[in-house]
Parts: C-alpha cells; structure tokens; sequence
C-alpha cells in the first residue's frame, strides 16, 4: 500500500509539470493582458507595470523564473491585487471552500445514498422509479437555477434562512450546501443502487435470505460494505470536483471561497493567479483520486490481493 | 422543483420503514433533525438592516473585492467607495451640488491669473495614528505618485499642475521644479501649467489623496506596488474612518477615526462593504434586509420596482454616455456622411425605453448635458428620410453596395439587447446588412485599442465633472481615442485654447465649437447618457445623490424607525 502510494505521488510529477507548461503557454497565449483596462493605459505606465511582474523578459526566462518559484512553494504575486500573494488568496479562499465541499458532500452522501440503496431493494416498482427520476432531474438541474430557487422558496418567501453569507448569520451554509450536493447526491443515488443491486443479486445475499435474516439487517450488515464501493471510488473525484466547481455557488451565495477567485482571474488575465490556482487544483484532484483508490483497495478484498501481490 | 424531489425522497423514505428497514428511515430522520437544528437559529426578525440601525452600521453592496486600498493604484469604483471613507483631499465635495467644500484644506486663495493655488491646512487634522497631518506630506505623497515605477493609472490627473507631466515623463528630473511646495506645515502652494478651473474637484480624486510617509516607508519602497501597507492593522489614513477588518472576498470594515478633524460631523460607527458581485444575489440580500444599499440593480428588476413605486429604487442621472466607435480608417467608413446616415437612424428613445428601462436620456452628443453649465451642440436627430438621402450621396442609394459591417461588443447581455436592437434599425432604415460579434471583455479591450474592429461598443465615465473628461478623449491619437479620427482644429481648441480662456462662459464657448466639429464628424455615434441605479433603504438619510455617483459617508446617518427594505417584489 505505501509503495503504491509512494509510486503514483511520483508519477504525479510529470503531470503536474505538463499542467504547469500548458497553462503557462495558454494564459500568455490569450488575448488581452493583465493590465488593460477600459481606459487606456500610456505605455510608460505599461512598461513600469510589466517591468514590476518580470513581464518584459523574455516567455522562456519567466518560464523557469516561474518553475524555480513553483518548486520553492510561492506561487508569486497576483497581478490584479497588488500587494496580495497568490499563496495568500489560496489560503484566504480555500477554508470556505472546503468546507462548503465537506457539507455539500455530506448532503450528497446522506440524501444519494439512502435514495439509492431505497431504490435498490425493490427494482423496478415506484419505489424504484420515484427516487431515481428524482435523481435525473437532480443531475440535470444546474446550481445556477437550483440555488436561486432555494433562495426564493426558502429564504425569501419562508424566511428560514438567510440568502447569501458564510458563517455570518445561523443557517447561512444550508443553501449552498444543499445547492452544490444535490447534483452529486443524484449521481450516488445512481451509483449506490446500480452497487447494491449487484450485492443483493450475489448468492452470499441469497444464503442470508435463506438464512432468514431480515432484510434491514441484510442491507446494513451484509450488502452495504460491498454495494457502496462504487460510491466510495466516486467520492475522490467528486470531492475534487466539488472543491473546483463551486464558483456558481459561491457567487450566488456570496461565500468567500476560491472558485471565485479562480474564475476571476482567468477574466482578469491574472496570470500568476490562474497559474496558482490550477496547479493547486490539479495537485488536489490527484491527492484525492490517490486516497479514493486507497480507500476503494482496503475494502475490497479482491483488490487488496493483488495490491499485495503487486508488492 | 428539486426541493420537492428532495422531500418526495425523504417522504417515501419515511413511509417505507414501517414495512421495510430502518436504515433508510434512520439516515433520513438524522438527516430531518440536523435540518431542524440548523434551522432553529434562524428565522429571527433581526436582520442586518434592522440590527445595523440600531448601532449605526452601514451595510454597503460594494460591488467586488477591492483591488487595492492604495490610493495611488486603486482604479475601480468599489476602490473609490473604500478609499473615500478613509481618506480625505485638500477639498471634498458637496453630496449634491459637486461643489468644492473645504476638507484638510480650510481656506484656499487661488492668484488672479489662476495659476497659483495657496491652500491653508487645518492645525487639527491628524493621521489615524494621531501623528500630525501637515503640507509637506502633500509634497511627499505626490512626488510618490509620480514616480513612474509605481505604475500609476490616474497620474495624468496631475498634470494640470506645473511640470508635472514632465517630470513624470522624465524630461525633468528634479521634484523641485514640479509646482507643489510646502511654504510652511500648514501652507501648501501649488502651481498649475494653466488656469485649470476643475482644478479643485482633481483634488478629491483619491489619486491625489496623501499617503502617510513613516507607513509606506515602513512596508517597503514608496514606488513598490505589493507592499503590505495597505493591510488592516498596517493602515494609516487621514480620513472620517478607518480600516478595521479586511477578509478577502468576505468584508471590509471601517468604523470612526478618532483622530479625524471633523469627527463631530461623523454619524456613522461603522461601514460594511461586501463585495457583491452578481446583481441578482444582491438584490435577493437588500430584499432580505441584509444590505442597506446596492451597488446596482438586475436591468430586468427595474420595471418591476419602478410598477409597485417602491421607494428604495433610486435612479439618478450620471455622468456617463454610452456610445459607438467607429473606425475611420476603414475605406467604407471614411465619409462622414456614412457615418451621419448610421448616428440619424438609431431611435434612441426604442432603446432607453424599451432596453435599458433605467430612466437612460437618448443623446445626441458626446458630453452629458449639463455638466458645469455646458449643454453641447448637437444638430443631430432621428432622420431616417435625411439619412437614406446622406447614404445615396455617399455612393449608396438604398443601401446597395455597402459592405456587410460588424459591431463589436464586449459580451454582456445588455449589449448585445441594443446591437441587435441597432442592427434592426440599420437594416430597416438604410437597407444595409450588419453582423454583430460579441468578444470577451480583455479581448475585445484588444480589438479595440489595435484599430481590429469597424464599429464597438463604448462608454465613457466623466473623472470629473467638466466636458474636457469627455472631450480630450478624442485628441488626435490619443489613447483613448481608438477610431482613427484626427482633427488639428479640434487638438487646438481643447489644448490651446480652452484651458486659457479667460471666463468660464468664453471657455464653454471653445468647448462648443470643438463638440460642434466632433459631431459634425461624427467618429462615434452617442447613444445615451447614463443614470446611476441603486437600491437605497429608506434609513439611510442625509445620502444625496449627484452626478459622479458619489458618497459622502461622514454626513450620512441612519433612523432606525423608517421601515423595511420593502416586501416581496
């Protein structure tokens, strides 16, 4: 297990660099640099400006300049907030972020997998059907409806919650969360049915049948372990993705997180900004796959095998 | 919708455990608890509003983050809202009339020619830190302004005064030949390179606002961008409030300087501004009462507000025209006379009344009417007979020949509602074909200012309130100009003559005749000029609106008995 995971940190790397080098070349690429803006900017100021960031020296300079930075952990200084770094925007947005993810995840989880094991016990009657068009119907909704809906129902009209805010007034984070996990609550919903369906139709779950267990204490005790597993391999990638994609839902609530910023600075030409971010991102998606996969190989024993047969 | 599919899941979760399981039910009723725990803390009658008030809190819809606190590279108006809290000029303005009111300054003698300046500073104003306030840090923070390392935006503002602009330009290289100078602690002496009578209203831009020396110094070279004086805790500023509280993204806050010279005036304990950037999570937080005022409204939410006569809606003209670029250089856009047929065929009213709805006034010039007394020229109107006439004369007649033409606009929904609505009309009116191609923000900035376009979207947002902010705009190569339009007669007038006219009404008159030649050649086509739009809670008292948008937080107060922010729009 530590050598599979001492392996695929390495071949991480490389990846991390490819990320590094294509984004470097697309943000210099883009048209439209850093500091134009809607009033002319006289090319003394311009020179003064791209002479304080390095941004007259030659792309290949400020490649390596850049890499050398990267390797000593400063993402440098974001361009369009002069006087911030971008080590400080990450870490100033990254804390709201990631707990709105940790919510919406929890939300996704409670609401996805309870729907989908439902669902599982009885296929293809309503009690099937009526959980699982839900959940199309929650893949499909975007969050840029959903969360003003929510807003409108439950914020406005019922006044339970406030409409916007983070950690400023009781019950700011339940619309967010909400929000940002009811789409990947639809996916587990799917996933955790098609898994338990599996487990149920194993012949271990017919011998308990037959054994005359009771169906709840076959769901929990027999079929749960191995009918969430799918889930489980899911939840990496979706924690990533969750973290990644909250920009919307971050804007519609204004939360203070790093989606915002991330989207911005691509706006904004924030070339160190977008550089920061994305390689942040990136090393997060990968950390996280590498866990899930972890996770996935401890509990399933067939995979645990050859993981040490490996070895 | 989804909301419901949620709670149909949780419903027939419930119901199925009687028969079934109890895992399901379980997880589901833990879920239900956790909500009604959550929701037990909320749904109280105390809001921000409500709450704000009380203890005199100001909760501020500012737009976005600001970028930077430092007045001398600050350029957003989000910037502008914070840094004028903070910090003061020599002159501030009055909230209604724009008029020069004393601020460090308490007297000024202005020479009879109009040149010199002699400006006699309070002995009471003092720094945040309580540190005396005196002329020389006006000689200092402007000497820092210049420097061209810093990279400031704004720093042709001074160039009114003497050698300002060759200093900066690094033709002179001595600070002591630019025309600012200390006479004593409390007398500061400016000369200007002209008679500039906005001279005054230049000085409450925050970009000549003072910058406290012994801070700057402390934090990094003056001429560094990203130092960290700008920090809550590093701060210090000269204004009726002081910086308390900066999360990034989350809040700024300001609450009362002490040390501040007209602290009695002050009413205000505290300003919040927020950072709202999306319009319409703005409004739902106004109308949830956690905002006092917004920094806009949805265009699609002004009918609504202006049907139910709901007094929070608040809309006031602004110094600002809405207008397109048009390239000169181009072989079919060359004639004026082209480009006349294109300005008489747009029914500006369908477009303010019908597009933008926020009270917009269609114009027919460059410079907003009224601005210091001007009311610009214009002979030119909604003609279609006249244009088709103009076009045929042109070499052509109902349109024939004319080559397919594109405008350009940044990608905005507003936008592209009116360049549809002006393509219509040119094709209805002239018979000509017109494509419309939208460009993300830097890219059509790009386009723009490289001559890589035929017509563009424009808008201008006067600095101050005078028709040179608008008029120097279209200076033969002027940066700003980007239409390729050049005219010596009118280079003439807006820098020969206007800033040495002897009266005002003779310097008006020369602005006349140089908008006369502008809109005889018409490299833009004016749209409208712009109102500004907010949602304002009736609390807020003593505000006063005005043509540059401006606040002025040290007079504003709040009544606590004045209602809600309204109901359910």
């Amino acid at each position: 297990m530590f050598r599979f995971a001492i392996t695929r940190l390495l071949q991480a790397v490389p990846v991390i660099l490819v990320v590094i080098s294509i984004t470097f070349l697309l943000v210099h690429a883009a048209p439209g640099g850093p500091f134009s803006a809607d009033k002319a900017v006289p090319p003394e100021v311009l020179k003064a400006l791209e002479a304080q960031y390095n941004l007259d020296q030659p792309l290949w300079q400020q490649y390596m300049g850049y890499l050398g930075d990267v390797v000593r952990g400063d993402f440098g200084p974001s361009f369009k907030y002069p006087g911030r770094s971008v080590n400080e925007l990450i870490a100033s947005g990254l804390p709201a972020t990631a707990e709105l993810a940790f919510y919406a995840m929890l939300v996704a989880l409670i609401i996805g997998a309870s729907a989908g094991v439902f669902a599982a016990m009885r296929p293809n009657t309503m009690q099937d059907y009526l959980p699982m068009s839900a959940a199309m119907i929650g893949i499909c909704m975007p969050s840029f409806l959903l969360g003003p809906l929510l807003v409108l129902i439950f914020g406005i009209h019922l006044e339970w919650v406030p409409v916007s805010g983070w950690g400023d007034a009781p019950g700011d984070k339940i619309l967010p969360a909400i929000t940002l996990g009811t789409g990947y609550a639809a996916y587990i919903a799917r996933l955790s049915r098609g898994g338990m369906l599996e487990i149920l139709s194993q012949d271990y779950i017919r011998t308990a049948r037959a054994k005359g267990l009771s169906e709840s204490l076959i769901i929990t005790k027999h079929a749960l372990r191995g009918g969430l597993i799918p889930v489980i391999a899911f939840l990496g990638p979706a924690f990533a993705g969750l973290v990644g994609g909250s920009f919307v839902v971050e804007t519609i609530f204004q939360i203070p997180g790093l989606g915002r910023f991330y989207v911005q600075a691509a706006f904004n030409r924030d070339y160190t900004m977008i550089l920061g971010t994305t390689i942040f991102f990136a090393t997060l998606i990968i950390v996280f796959n590498l866990i899930s996969d972890m996770i996935a190989i401890w509990l399933n024993p067939k995979l645990r095998q050859q993981g040490q047969g490996d070895n | 919708m989804s909301q419901t599919t949620a709670y149909q899941n949780h419903k027939t979760a419930t119901q199925s455990s009687s028969t079934h399981t109890t895992k399901t039910s379980t997880a589901a009723l833990l879920f239900g608890a956790v909500m009604m725990v959550f929701l037990s803390g909320c749904g109280t009658d105390e809001t921000n509003v409500s709450k704000g008030n009380e203890t005199g809190t100001l909760h501020w819809g500012n737009g976005t983050e600001p970028q930077s606190l430092d007045p001398h590279i600050a350029t957003g108006v989000p910037e502008h809202h914070i840094i004028s809290s903070i910090m003061e000029g020599l002159v501030t303005k009055d909230s209604t009339t724009l008029e020069p009111k004393p601020g460090v300054a308490e007297s000024w003698e202005i020479s009879e020619d109009g040149r010199v300046y002699t400006f006699h500073l309070r002995h009471d104003a003092r720094w945040s830190n309580g540190d005396p306030h005196t002329a020389e840090d006006y000689v200092w923070s402007w000497w820092r302004a210049l420097q061209p390392a810093l990279g400031s935006l704004y720093a042709y503002m001074y160039y009114a005064i003497d050698n300002a602009q060759e200093y900066y330009e690094g033709t002179i290289t001595d600070f002591e030949q630019v025309g600012v100078k200390a006479l004593d602690e409390h007398t500061l002496q400016v000369t200007l390179e002209n008679p500039t009578p906005y001279f005054l209203q230049l000085l409450d831009h925050y970009s000549l606002f003072p910058v406290h020396r012994p801070t700057l110094e402390k934090f990094g070279a003056p001429d560094e961008r990203g130092t960290r004086w700008t920090y809550e805790g590093n701060i210090v500023t000269n204004g009726p409030f002081q910086l308390t509280e900066w999360q990034i993204n989350r809040r700024v806050v300001v609450e009362r300087n002490p040390f501040y010279w007209d602290r009695d005036t002050v009413r205000l304990n505290k300003i919040i501004f927020y950072p709202t950037e999306n319009a319409v999570s703005e409004e739902r937080m106004f109308r949830s009462g956690q905002l006092h005022y917004t920094n806009d409204i949805p265009a699609d939410k002004i009918p609504v507000y202006k049907e139910s006569g709901d007094p929070t809606l608040e809309i006031a003209p602004y110094l600002g025209t809405y207008f397109y670029r048009i390239n000169t250089n181009l072989a079919h856009l060359k004639d004026p006379r082209v480009r006349r047929a294109l300005a008489m065929t747009i029914d500006r009213e369908q477009i303010t009344e019908r597009i933008t709805k926020a009270g917009q006034i269609p114009t027919y010039a460059l410079t907003p009417p009224g601005t210091m007394g001007y009311y610009p020229p214009s002979d030119l109107s909604f003609d279609p007979e006249a244009a088709r006439k103009l076009l045929a004369e042109a070499g052509y007649p109902n349109g024939e020949g004319f080559p397919v033409t594109e405008i350009l606009y940044n990608t905005n929904e507003g936008h592209r509602k009116i360049a549809v609505a002006i393509q219509q009309m040119w094709n209805k009116y002239l018979n000509i074909e017109i494509q419309l191609l939208n460009q993300e923000w830097k890219v059509y900035l790009d386009s723009e200012s490289a001559g890589d376009y035929q017509i563009s979207r424009a808008s201008w947002i006067g600095d101050y309130v005078d028709p040179n902010s608008f008029l120097d705009m279209f200076l033969c190569g002027g940066g700003n100009n980007r239409t390729g339009w050049c005219n010596e007669e009118f280079d003439r007038l807006i820098l020969d003559e206007a800033p040495t006219a002897k009266t005002h009404a003779k310097r008006l008159e020369i602005f006349t005749q140089a908008e006369t030649i502008l809109l005889a050649d018409l490299p833009i086509i004016p749209i409208f000029t712009y109102t500004s739009k907010h949602l304002v809670s009736p609390a807020i008292k003593n505000k006063g609106t005005n043509l540059l948008d401006q606040t002025m937080y040290k007079e504003i107060y709040l009544e606590s008995d004045s209602g809600s922010n309204g109901g359910d729009n």
